[in-house]
């Protein structure tokens, strides 16, 4: 691509319609006018940082989604992982642990979600099993192992740690941290090698094998590196909550698939971002505060947002349609 | 290569049988004939949703409906809601519950067909809206009764001490049977699946067998919620969850391609009879809920291995 030259207008558009986020961003600039609307000191920066904080958990196992998606599959088994990775966080860190102790806990987590994830990644890519049912099935291997660690709710985090996720470190918020880092690491990614990998994995399976793509290998790493991102939201899970859950996650993973396709990743593989899963989880938490604070019955705000989650999914289409008819 | 080639409805029959014995082995009555009636009685209501099910998968592009839970809901609410325990009521309650089902089904067919929403996310957000829409009739506490002639035919018996229900699950195999392989919808349905471009070329209105497939797929839902509404006698908001994806394991597990085109209702309903008796197998031997969990999904695991694999990419 050269540089802009000439009128920069339309290119400037073009390039910003080829992006598979621009329907997002447009959404989200839409859900933040909204919000501002409603809460006149939404841009407040506690405020601000103190929503998506929540939302934290989320992103992390959104963008591992995301990984897995655009790799051609699908994994159900991540929101089974995140409980499964934040009970073993929990219970090995409760009542005061020594720093060896909570290195240990941490690298258990981390070594239980990318296990999962290998787990996920051998059935599917080495033999061959359908994403869908396979991460449904394994999904309840790792659901029993969280209970069978934490039959029950409960553990304390150290109160250090919990306190360390809810600062601002060096004035920064720290869900400004984690995408940043995120960013990077997916950036990383793609400038290695393993990134048009993956991509021609999802997009065309069998050109990408004849192309001498190892498939195999690089659809088993994208569900490893899915396991590892929801043990990563495990922990934020297990900071932001402060305990542990061993069904904490369950709702993530539906949840991560919805944020994935709003961010503009297809789900048949091949194309999307880790960006527009980004703002995808914005979208959500952005949709979730304007619900609350409309002054609807607490009854109907279920509905609503989910009617807004719909309205928000049908966009593409909607504006595909009308572009249609103007055509015709 | 050569690879043994099994019939998957021949599989799935042979494994309920021995699921069956060994639970007979380990936990004497377990094969007992009312229990096996008992079984067969909470097969029926996974069987009957995974009904749809089925048609959305043969469908085929990503078809999957995993707004069934939800409707199951949804269904037996109305139902409790508008049948109040008085039979002469249950007939009307029941006409509202499957108008709804087939609404929501079309609406989820709307968006599929007309929005291009892929089928995973439309009906996942349309289990989000149908959650909502469930609080609001409710107000998160659900008032009414179920009607005695419902709660009869589910849990009465009719002949031979088969259940009502039962009786009401072979009736449906046999519709579906005829749905599918008799009428021209379900020829239409298969072609579709198999391929929409060659489908569309040979004069098939694709989008209406869509439409079609995915109402069918939430009224068959929400009679399901109607019959599990008759078991249970009371309703709780999350009533219908545990059977969403069970049912797309059932209908796979029957042997029907996830990939569409390929499929039948009755490997669905030896589908829905394995993984209910492995259930009540898991819960018969006592086991913690963390190990039942395990081996049901280690089990699942197994049965895919049977053959739910895709093709090889070296060929």
């Amino acid at each position: 691509m050269s540089a802009a030259r000439g009128s920069v207008g339309p290119r400037l558009r073009r390039v910003a319609l080829r992006q598979s986020y621009a329907f997002a961003l447009l959404l989200l600039v839409v859900t933040v006018a909204i919000n501002y609307y409603l809460q006149p000191n939404f841009f407040q920066p506690g405020i601000l940082s103190g929503n998506l904080l929540l939302f934290v958990p989320l992103m992390l196992v959104a963008v591992g989604q995301t990984a897995v998606v655009i790799g051609g599959g699908i994994d159900l088994s991540l929101g089974a992982i995140v409980s499964m990775a934040n009970v073993i966080f929990v219970s090995l860190m409760s009542q005061e642990p020594s720093p060896s102790r909570i290195l240990l806990a941490l690298a258990a987590g981390f070594l239980a979600g990318i296990l999962a994830g290998a787990l996920n990644g051998f059935c599917v890519a080495v033999l061959r099993f359908q994403p869908i049912v396979t991460t449904f099935a394994t999904s309840f291997i790792f659901a029993g192992l969280a209970l069978y660690v934490l039959p029950e709710p409960g553990g304390t985090m150290p109160p250090g740690l919990v306190n360390f996720f809810y600062t601002n470190p060096l004035g920064l918020p720290m869900v400004l941290w984690v995408v940043v880092l995120l960013l990077l690491l997916w950036g990383l990614l793609r400038s290695t090698r393993y990134g048009p990998y993956l991509y021609a994995t999802g997009g065309q399976d069998l050109s990408a094998f004849v192309s001498g793509v190892p498939v195999s290998s690089v659809r088993f790493l994208s569900y490893c590196i899915a396991g590892l991102l929801a043990a990563a939201g495990a922990l934020a899970l297990a900071l932001s909550t402060g305990t542990g859950n061993p069904i904490g996650g369950t709702d993530l993973m539906l949840q991560s698939i919805v944020a994935v396709v709003l961010g503009g990743t297809r789900l048949s593989g091949g194309q999307g971002g880790v960006v527009g899963s980004i703002i995808g989880v914005m979208i959500l938490s952005l949709i979730q505060s304007i619900v609350s604070f409309s002054g609807a019955p607490s009854s109907w705000q279920t509905l609503i947002n989910g009617l807004i989650v719909v309205a928000a999914l049908a966009g593409p289409g909607i504006v595909a349609l009308l572009g249609r008819r103007r055509q015709a | 290569m050569r690879r043994l080639r099994l019939n998957p409805i021949v599989i799935a029959l042979v494994l309920a049988v021995i699921l069956f014995v060994v639970g007979g082995l380990v936990q004497p009555g377990f094969a007992s004939y009312g229990q096996a009636m008992n079984i067969l009685r909470l097969a029926a209501f996974l069987g009957i949703v995974a009904a749809g099910q089925t048609l959305v998968i043969i469908s085929g592009g990503e078809g999957i409906d995993l707004s069934v839970g939800a409707m199951i809901t949804l269904g037996a609410i109305l139902v409790f809601r508008f049948g109040d325990g008085q039979n002469d009521q249950a007939l009307l309650a029941l006409a509202i519950a499957l108008g709804v089902g087939l609404l929501i089904g079309a609406i989820n067919g709307l968006g599929i067909t007309l929005l291009g929403i892929p089928p995973l996310v439309m009906t996942l957000g349309m289990a989000g809206v149908v959650g909502g829409l469930i609080l609001v009739i409710t107000g998160g506490r659900v008032e009414g009764e179920a009607a005695p002639a419902l709660t009869n035919l589910v849990s009465g018996s009719l002949i031979f001490g088969i259940p009502g229900v039962v009786l009401l699950w072979l009736l449906l195999g046999g519709a579906m049977w005829m749905v599918l392989q008799r009428t021209a919808y379900g020829r239409r349905l298969f072609a579709v699946g198999t391929n929409r471009v060659t489908a569309k070329l040979s004069g098939v209105r694709v989008p209406s067998v869509l439409m079609l497939t995915y109402s069918l797929s939430g009224m068959l839902a929400a009679l399901g919620g109607v019959v599990l509404l008759g078991y249970t006698e009371q309703v709780f908001l999350n009533l219908g969850d545990p059977y969403t994806l069970p049912s797309v394991a059932a209908v796979v597990v029957g042997g029907t391609l996830l990939a569409g085109g390929v499929g039948s209702y009755f490997g669905t309903m030896a589908g829905a009879l394995v993984l209910t008796l492995l259930t009540s197998l898991l819960t018969a031997l006592e086991l913690p809920e963390s190990a039942r969990l395990i081996v049901y999904g280690a089990t699942l695991l197994l049965l895919l291995s049977l053959y739910g694999r895709q093709k090889a990419l070296r060929q």
